[in-house]
């Protein structure tokens, strides 16, 4: 049998039409934006797993704090993405401190059969990468409005010296700097950490939208 | 004045990788360190390094003996007497490099310029203890120094135009391409990877994933060719602990503060890949490439 896939709306981690080939087994993907919505349906008691996908919020939002007989085997996902761009590869995979261990393995050969990467974490706000990158983001932000350089030599001076693949305004560029703060803006609400507090700049462009 | 000899003091990972550079490039190239055993170990790693860099063509075969022939290594200052360039690459206190320039000051002819690899000390209060602010520069290398082309240059407030002239030539001369950066705390780079790196040892401290885990996502999340953990440990916990203390007390920004666990993982001896073990294991503590 092959894993159940359930698409509750638009989401930013498969594109509709998208070819989701998970394989085999008895675990259910919920797929969307409101994915969370149809976890009710699902409990996961008599699943190998049940991934939601996730937003910006934990998944605790959904479980709830406490471990029950239908979420020991619900884990959350999230692919990333950086704004307007394409999905990566990367699936951050979040567990809760109960989930049971083999259906976290379930659910990460779930996506590396779809030739996905998994990294997998706990249930806190930002997961791993948006919670390392978006104070670093705003940080670069700043910075520019310091003067400490020009955009130009800023990403130069990066790619050359940490061997980054595109420099970090000319990311935030390519990808929008509105999109940056959305991200960052509701971390900042969720962490209460001033890192994270959209830099000028993002609250520019997400103004004038 | 031709540059013709250059010294470089301290042989650490930093120091070792920046006298690699110097003697490829052609220079007679001393290093100075008060430890004869890190002397050894750095000679034997530069070798298995350019022997590496033989057999995947990167080096001529006939100029490994010619490289390794220019290097020398010393405990004595004095043998840097005759250096016309030194490039400091000791450990990121302003009390010992003040210490070392003022020897190096009284043995130096009035030609030589010195350099400093500091990522967080300024370049002006490093300057102002050397005995010759005027021809005196920042020049960081980045991490490992042997493969990176990166070198962040900076003026301090009494640098020279002509010394600032002789030292981006001298850059170049070596191979690396230099990027003008002002003299503030970290630079460009080190603003940003200290607090980054503070960042994703606090993801481990907090138990948000596991070392392995973060590294994964953010090399395929962004692209980057080493996760932060990773990078920490070529870094050292010892020498990250050193950076973000010293750019704490310049910045007091929150994020430049070592996080708990340094101390920690220092006192372990889990160092990073120089001791075998930091935040992953290692076979064994051959430097970058080596």
């Amino acid at each position: 049998m092959a894993v159940t896939v359930i698409r509750a709306d638009e989401s930013r981690s498969f594109a509709i039409g998208e070819d989701l080939a998970f394989g085999e087994g008895n675990g259910v993907v919920l797929v969307g934006s409101e994915a969370g919505g149809q976890l009710a349906a699902f409990p996961s008691a008599s699943r190998d797993f049940v991934a939601v996908e996730l937003g910006s919020e934990c998944l605790a939002e959904h479980l709830g704090l406490e471990e029950s007989e239908d979420n020991v085997r619900t884990v959350g996902f999230a692919r990333f993405r950086m704004g307007d761009a394409q999905p990566t590869r990367l699936v951050e995979l979040v567990k809760m401190p109960w989930t049971d261990p083999a259906a976290v393995e379930a659910a990460r050969a779930c996506f590396e059969n779809a030739g996905l990467t998994v990294a997998v974490c706990e249930d806190f706000a930002g997961r791993i990468v948006d919670r390392l990158i978006r104070p670093y983001l705003n940080a670069v932000l700043r910075r520019l409005d310091d003067g400490l350089a020009s955009a130009a030599d800023m990403d130069r001076t990066l790619m050359l010296g940490l061997g980054y693949p595109e420099g970090p305004l000319a990311l935030l560029k390519r990808t929008g700097l509105a999109a940056h703060h959305d991200v960052s803006a509701a971390l900042y609400q969720q962490l209460a950490d001033p890192d994270f507090a959209p830099a000028r700049r993002a609250q520019v462009v997400a103004a004038r939208r | 004045m031709a540059i013709g000899k250059v010294g470089v003091a301290g042989c650490g990972t930093m120091g070792a990788g920046i006298a690699i550079v110097a003697a490829r490039a052609g220079f007679e190239t001393i290093v100075l360190d008060s430890r004869q055993d890190a002397l050894d170990g750095a000679r034997a790693q530069t070798e298995s390094f350019l022997r590496k860099s033989v057999a995947r063509g990167k080096l001529a075969p006939e100029r490994l003996d010619e490289i390794m022939a220019s290097w020398s290594g010393t405990t004595d200052v004095r043998d840097l007497a005759d250096c016309d360039y030194v490039i400091e690459a000791i450990f990121e206190e302003l009390g010992a490099k003040h210490e070392l320039f003022a020897k190096l000051d009284a043995i130096c002819g009035p030609d030589t310029i010195f350099a400093s690899n500091t990522s967080t000390i300024s370049i002006t209060e490093i300057a102002g203890g050397s005995g010759r602010a005027d021809r005196f520069v920042g020049m960081h290398f980045c991490l490992p120094a042997q493969l990176m082309k990166l070198v962040e240059m900076s003026r301090g407030m009494n640098t020279s135009d002509q010394t600032w002239e002789k030292a981006w030539k001298f850059c170049a001369k070596l191979g690396q391409t230099a990027v003008e950066t002002k003299d503030t705390p970290g630079f460009i780079l080190n603003y940003f990877l200290i607090p980054f790196n503070n960042d994703a040892i606090r993801l481990v401290e907090q138990g948000v994933a596991e070392p392995a885990e973060i590294d994964k996502a953010i090399k395929v999340a962004m692209g980057y060719p080493m996760g932060p953990l990773e990078l920490l440990d070529l870094v050292g916990m010892d020498t990250q602990r050193l950076l973000s203390e010293a750019m704490h007390d310049l910045t007091h920004e929150k994020r430049a503060a070592c996080p708990a666990i340094v101390k920690r993982m220092i006192a372990a001896n889990r160092l990073g890949k120089k001791s075998g073990r930091g935040f992953h294991e290692y076979g064994d503590t051959k430097m970058f490439g080596a």
